[in-house]
């Protein structure tokens, strides 16, 4: 909302933006963070039968070098400021898929050390349901996201410095 | 072999032994807690039971004395169970450690200091294990919200 | 005496090979670590709090979320302490306890080749990983064929099973059986002449056999430093003192011990699996105790006795008598045991579960301080801890 400073709509720039979403969203990396039975599951899926290598995905320890977060699993209040320190790491453009129940919406566990559902603290971009959500659960939410890159709009601009990122 | 251990100890221990159980094939002796340390050493050197597999404790709130800090026991050799249960009042919710006698008493009597509140005499490192250290409140005791005590019960589930 | 000044520094809880949130602290005297302290809890869901305010049926789900590598173990295990709480084990009929077992197995399996898969990744083999999880997801649909789900498979039920196998799947399990010996020789190949995997794992977190029992620690980590214990041969449940298996013992104490005995008991696993196939009959899958096992659908709808026990069990649960059970059994990782407390009304009043990998974790700073923080990774793998299980 209101003027935001942007290097217009025109033809040349949006072929730019869809450039630039393109890449973005065919080479995500996510960061290795997984919490519990999801993670399990993230693996698998990182494993030959359900290859995320063909989607440009490449697991990164550090968190500075990853674009993507995948909370699979559990967030309990202990473990929330750690989520935060790291998801502050990252550098932008960044994205959070909440990976099964606990991370969308706290799951099986109302109790006193879960923390009812990851959006509490961090913006999330997809959320996969499940206990845990089917690596093809996974494809989906990883191709859902993709989708949602490839919306966005001054995506040159703002890598160029000028005017932020619009979400489609 | 439980049974003859059971009694073994109260012919050694007499009053301190306060009540011995049977159900379904497991043989549970309730000692007096100011002596667990040394029923829990003779059951070790002299009868064998070398082995510490689970130490716990239970809230039967409403009844004095209010905590059981429960022992169960292997015997690697003869292949026996026995629980060896101790009560603890809720005003003076102190217990002598086991840590001198199995060194796996550790972690797990730190786990009862820090959800149920038991501390225990002489503990090389008392800390809170599984909640953040700087948490308040004991969260397996009965009178403790299982959502915790900063949210409404869910749909008046208060059970 | 040189004067030294440590350098602490932390691993974790978000660190690519503590296996989940682990965070330890370790103190450095350039690489060699003179204090290790684990720092658990950045998982604790409150299993335990949770199955106070749940009835007995409903707690089941709980526990596969515990020990997620092998949640079929888990489901095992709960089962038999509420059947002895119930006094009903030995109505079990034998065709359920025949696919406990097989089941079991199976699952023993499955958590080996993930154990191994993330041990060898860790040290930095990655191709063993990629083939144990393809040999992972032979058995995650078997699981799928079985319960419905790949993982978290919630299929026994407190008296039998929930359903019976479906047809055709004892041959797709004997083919996935027959394949596995092959498989498990292409990962020694891989690595047992491997020069820089010997190197990095023998010697390597020793832990003797009196601290072993000292520290309760438990599977394989136990018997590869000697001492002979294995629940189902010395306190056998679900039938296992009819199968013929050999418990697997290392004198070596050592990570390379860990290692042999665990790939034995994947070959052990796979005979078992084989008697519990040749052992299956026709049968019923569920005790007669009308008050505590689900009626079949028919009697549900078309009898009014069935009706009632189907609305009471649901709605209001069983009650078991008062009094208290242990129960452990085998898990891959170790002994779990569930300790269930009953005061007479339809939840438990108490239920402790005995982790394995937490008491196993205790033994981490007695075989990790003094050597070089490369074998603490290395130890943390051959542990082979499941933080679901550690935290509860």
């Amino acid at each position: 909302m209101g003027v935001e400073e942007t290097l217009g709509n025109n033809i040349i720039t949006t072929s730019l933006d869809k450039v630039v979403n393109w890449s973005r969203s065919r080479s995500l990396w996510p960061l290795t963070f997984g919490l519990a039975c999801c993670a399990i599951e993230m693996m698998a899926t990182g494993a030959a039968r359900f290859d995320l290598d063909r989607f440009g995905v490449l697991f990164r320890a550090s968190p500075r070098q990853a674009d993507l977060i995948v909370i699979a699993g559990t967030v309990t209040k202990k473990m929330l400021p750690v989520i935060e320190t790291v998801y502050e790491q990252m550098p932008e453009p960044r994205y959070v898929i909440a990976m099964g129940a606990c991370a969308c919406s706290g799951g099986i566990f109302d109790t006193y050390s879960t923390v009812q559902g990851v959006d509490e603290s961090l913006p999330v971009d997809v959320y996969i349901p499940g206990c845990p959500p089917r690596p093809e659960g996974l494809l989906y939410g990883l191709m859902k996201l993709q989708e949602k890159i490839m919306k966005e709009q001054n995506s040159f601009g703002a890598s160029l410095g000028v005017g932020e990122r619009i979400n489609g | 072999m439980s049974v003859q251990a059971a009694d073994k100890l109260k012919d050694k221990f007499g009053d301190t032994v306060l009540e011995t159980i049977e159900f379904r094939g497991e043989t549970t002796v309730v000692v007096k807690k100011e002596d667990i340390v040394a029923v829990c050493a003779f059951l070790k050197e002299e009868l064998g039971f070398n082995f510490l597999t689970d130490l716990c404790s239970v809230d039967y709130m409403g009844q004095a004395p209010r905590f059981m800090v429960v022992y169960q026991l292997y015997n690697i050799g003869t292949h026996t169970q026995l629980r060896v249960k101790a009560p603890v009042e809720e005003s003076d919710a102190r217990i002598d450690t086991m840590c001198g006698v199995w060194g796996a008493a550790n972690w797990m009597e730190r786990e009862v200091w820090d959800l149920m509140g038991i501390s225990f005499n002489n503990h090389p490192d008392p800390r809170r294990i599984l909640m953040p250290d700087d948490w308040e409140g004991h969260p397996l005791r009965k009178d403790y919200p299982v959502q915790g005590p900063d949210r409404e019960p869910y749909q008046d589930r208060t059970e | 005496m040189a004067n030294f000044e440590t350098m602490t520094i932390n691993m974790g809880p978000q660190h690519p090979s503590t296996h989940g949130v682990l965070r330890l602290v370790l103190e450095l005297d350039g690489e060699i670590v003179r204090k290790a302290t684990p720092h658990v809890g950045y998982l604790h869901r409150g299993i335990e709090k949770l199955s106070e305010h749940r009835t007995y049926h409903q707690v089941l789900p709980l526990t596969d979320r515990l020990d997620y590598l092998a949640p079929m173990h888990n489901n095992l295990g709960y089962v038999l302490a509420v059947e002895k709480l119930l006094g009903i084990t030995d109505q079990i009929p034998e065709r359920a306890q025949v696919v406990r077992v097989l089941l079991a197995e199976l699952t023993r399996l499955k958590s080996h080749l993930v154990w191994l898969a993330c041990h060898a990744l860790d040290i930095g083999a990655m191709t063993v990983f990629i083939y144990c999880f393809r040999e992972r997801e032979h058995i995650m649909n078997i699981y799928e064929k079985i319960s419905g789900a790949r993982m978290t498979s919630n299929y026994f039920r407190v008296g039998g099973l929930s359903a019976d196998l479906p047809a055709g799947l004892e041959k797709e399990i004997r083919d996935f059986v027959n394949s596995m010996p092959e498989h498990i020789k292409t990962y020694e190949g891989l690595l047992t002449g491997n020069k820089i995997w010997q190197k990095r794992i023998k010697d390597v977190g020793v832990l003797s056999a009196e601290d072993a029992i000292d520290l309760g620690v438990t599977g394989p980590c136990l018997r590869a430093s000697g001492v002979d214990w294995d629940l189902r041969r010395d306190q056998p449940y679900s039938g296992y003192e009819n199968y013929d298996f050999e418990v697997v013992v290392d004198d070596g104490c050592d990570t390379w011990a860990r290692y042999h005995c665990r790939l034995k008991e994947m070959r052990e696993a796979c005979k078992l699996i084989h008697q519990a196939l040749d052992k299956l009959k026709p049968g019923p899958i569920l005790a007669d105790v009308p008050k505590v096992v689900l009626p079949p659908k028919q009697e549900t709808a078309n009898t009014i006795e069935g009706l009632i026990h189907h609305f009471k069990i649901i709605s209001e649960g069983f009650k078991p008598d008062a009094g208290e059970v242990y129960v452990g059994v085998e898990n891959p990782k170790g002994e779990v045991g569930y300790y269930l407390v009953s005061d007479g009304s339809p939840r438990p009043y108490r239920m402790k579960i005995r982790p394995a990998c937490f008491i196993n974790l205790q033994a981490l700073p007695k075989m990790v301080e003094g050597s070089m923080i490369a074998d603490v990774v290395a130890v943390i793998g051959t542990l082979d801890i499941v933080l679901g299980e550690i935290d509860r």
